[in-house]
């Protein structure tokens, strides 16, 4: 790698000659200010938050994207910086409703840092402020264009990295806000409802559709039996919420948060995993026998069924025909888990806390209500649930560790694995190994197609037959690896798919991330 | 100020901070909306320039739009963005008079911003021909023969028809 050498605040420093401003002053430690910026998903210079004094240069310029070149000069911190710096963010603070008291992204709100970290104490120059209708008709997704600082991050998110392209940039001038094709509502175009929009949207505009209060009322009413099933990813997630170290395990604490919530059973979905992978692991196996429509597609993903169903219905055939565990689930328990306890399926209430948006759209779909009731009937996010503990006074922290209920709480730690990306695959192979051969596979190595980033191929020798499988994540990469099936470049029997990029722990429904 | 190289030579009847709000006009219409220096700055100078020229400047707004106009010209993304503020920065610098003159007086001496002038007929002068008030389109003159005629200020929407027609020349504008 090449070398320049730069001076930022008169710090002289040497930096790769492909980086970026904003690159060079974060490994000299010098903290520079953004908003729209997002590493490799939205570096397009929007906010103007980050502007420095470059030597020579006629006006600032934007450090997410100025490149930077041998001798360079730059200044972060010059009057002129903090007073434009600070003016542009009185701008867009003069046409942002701000409702912080009551807004959802309160305290986790990257407007509301920089506001504070710029020592803004007055809007001076407030003036008309947008007043545009919000969208909440999506079951998944809550739109409040009021809110919308316009740095794109969500537009990016949908357009480049998921390439679904539900949202996009309209109108001009003061009257820009991000919207939909002919304005319609998130539930009227092919959103697939990932939430991915949720997650780098640095401010309230973009939330999930909250069903906390449908929980509350379910609780409260002492007809209903209600019983919670929780996805692999949240365990991994809520700590963080309660001020503990990220990726900290909290299953038990999330137990014994949820019996104080007052479920009647808190079940775990990697039982349901597990019973996915059996009946996916079996179908696969069918399908090659039996010359059944190959390659096997996993369905666990709801943001990729929908995804796949707008672009791609020529491969639904290939769509495993299980549902996904939490779906399952629910339709176990309206009926084995009704039936074994001589509980009217009418009077069973499902919760599903789920790191995912998509869910809720999942659970509402009509066609997945076999047992004349819906199988899941409100999914929370990870979110949703850490602001209902909070909303109940319970302090999570000191929390005993509690057991998931019996019998559906023995899984085998496949299903755990089903919250990353490749974990499904992981486990219908393993699945498929011991059916064919009585042996587990132990080890399986994935190798990265080669020019497609987020895409992994393996192939796996069980008895006589080579299983060649890939794994996508992100729907951009699912898109790439399906052209390639589709044209006739690749054969595989068995792909896994996941909406989200790196699968279900960086849900839409996961907590929001500081990385940026 | 802002254009193409073009010259526009105007007097004393020209209002400097009714052209600059007619360049800002431009400039808010132009904008793409991708940086908030020029989505948003370029609206709040027009605001505030409308409210100067309505009467309505208050004090502190002329150091508002030199504090706006600073940093947008310095901020924005793109060459619209930093020329937008051009208008506002040369009429303050060599016309600074008449924008305190709008603020603190409520006056226009150019007669131009139309909250800050009225039409009146020259009650010693006014022949009682009536014609003015068949002119007038929101009917805010009234008179009768050998009764000087008057303007309703509250009705008259200062379209200046009463000026053009009144055969002796005596309604004139008053700042």
């Amino acid at each position: 790698m090449q070398m320049v050498n730069i001076t930022i605040d008169n710090c002289k420093i040497q930096v790769p000659a492909n980086y970026t401003v904003l690159e060079a002053a974060r490994q000299a430690n010098i903290d520079i200010p953004t908003l729209c910026f997002l590493k490799d998903i939205n570096e397009v210079g929007a906010c103007r938050m980050c502007v420095v004094e470059v030597k020579g240069a006629r006006s600032l310029q934007a450090a997410c994207v100025y490149p930077v070149s041998e001798g360079l000069e730059v200044y972060t911190q010059t009057p002129a910086v903090r007073e434009a710096r600070k003016v542009t963010l009185e701008l867009i603070l003069s046409n942002h409703e701000k409702k912080c008291l009551t807004c959802v992204r309160s305290e986790n709100c990257e407007l509301q840092r920089l506001a504070k970290d710029l020592n803004v104490k007055d809007i001076r120059f407030e003036g008309e402020t947008s007043n545009l209708p919000i969208d909440d008709l999506s079951p998944s997704v809550v739109r409040d264009p009021n809110k919308c600082v316009l740095c794109r991050r969500c537009v990016s998110m949908c357009k480049n990295i998921q390439s679904v392209g539900a949202i996009e940039v309209t109108e001009r001038g003061f009257r820009t806000t991000v919207s939909t094709a002919f304005n319609k509502p998130l539930s009227e175009v092919p959103c697939v409802n990932c939430g991915q929009c949720i997650n780098v949207c640095p401010v309230g505009a973009l939330r999930e559709k909250d069903d906390i209060e449908k929980v509350w009322d379910a609780l409260a009413n002492p007809e209903l039996h209600v019983l919670v099933q929780t996805a692999p990813a949240v365990r991994v997630a809520l700590g963080e919420e309660f001020g503990m170290p990220i990726g900290s395990r909290v299953t038990g604490k999330m137990v014994s948060a949820l019996s104080r919530l007052g479920f009647d059973k808190v079940f775990d979905t990697d039982t349901a995993a597990d019973l996915t992978i059996m009946e996916e692991g079996t179908e696969l196996l069918n399908r090659i026998k039996n010359g059944g429509k190959l390659p096997l597609i996993t369905s666990c993903s709801p943001g990729w069924i929908k995804f796949c169903e707008h672009n791609y219905p020529e491969f639904l055939d290939n769509l495993s025909s299980c549902k996904s565990p939490q779906e399952m689930f629910g339709a176990v328990l309206k009926s084995y888990y009704a039936q074994k306890n001589g509980i009217d399926p009418s009077k069973i209430f499902v919760v599903s806390i789920m790191p995912c948006t998509a869910k809720k759209f999942e659970s509402q779909r009509p066609e997945l209500s076999s047992t004349g009731y819906p199988d899941v009937d409100v999914v929370l996010t990870t979110r949703e649930l850490a602001r209902m503990i909070k909303e109940a006074g319970i302090d999570f922290k000191s929390l005993p560790d509690k057991q998931f209920d019996d019998p559906m709480g023995d899984a085998s730690g496949a299903g755990v694995i089903f919250g990353t990306t490749g974990g499904v695959m992981e486990a219908a192979i393993r699945t498929v190994s011991e059916i064919l051969s009585g042996k587990s596979a132990d080890n399986i190595e994935y190798n990265d197609v080669r020019g497609l980033e987020g895409i992994k191929e393996a192939s796996v020798e069980l008895e006589g037959i080579t299983l060649k499988a890939a794994v996508a994540h992100g729907l951009g990469n699912a898109r790439k690896l399906l052209d390639k099936i589709k044209a006739g470049e690749a054969d595989y029997h068995f792909v896994e798919i996941m909406a989200c990029p790196g699968g279900c722990v960086n849900g839409g429904g996961q907590l929001y991330s500081h990385q940026w | 100020m802002m254009g193409s190289g073009g010259l526009i030579v105007m007097d004393e009847d020209t209002c400097m901070v009714d052209i600059a709000k007619f360049f800002l006009e431009f400039t808010v219409d132009e904008s793409c909306g991708k940086c908030p220096p020029c989505r948003i700055g370029t609206k709040r100078m027009y605001e505030i320039l409308e409210r100067i020229t309505e009467g309505k400047g208050e004090e502190g707004d002329i150091e508002k739009l030199e504090i706006l106009a600073k940093n947008i010209k310095a901020a924005a993304l793109c060459g619209l963005g930093q020329t937008a503020p051009n208008p506002i920065l040369s009429t303050l610098r060599y016309f600074r008079d008449e924008y305190i003159e709008h603020v603190r007086d409520k006056k226009c001496s150019a007669g131009v911003c139309k909250s800050l002038m009225h039409f009146e007929i020259d009650a010693e002068k006014c022949k009682c021909c009536g014609i003015c008030a068949k002119q007038c389109p929101v009917g805010a003159i009234s008179g009768e023969k050998k009764v000087p005629y008057v303007i309703d200020q509250n009705k008259c929407i200062k379209c200046g028809v009463c000026v053009e027609k009144c055969p002796f020349k005596v309604i004139s504008k008053k700042a």
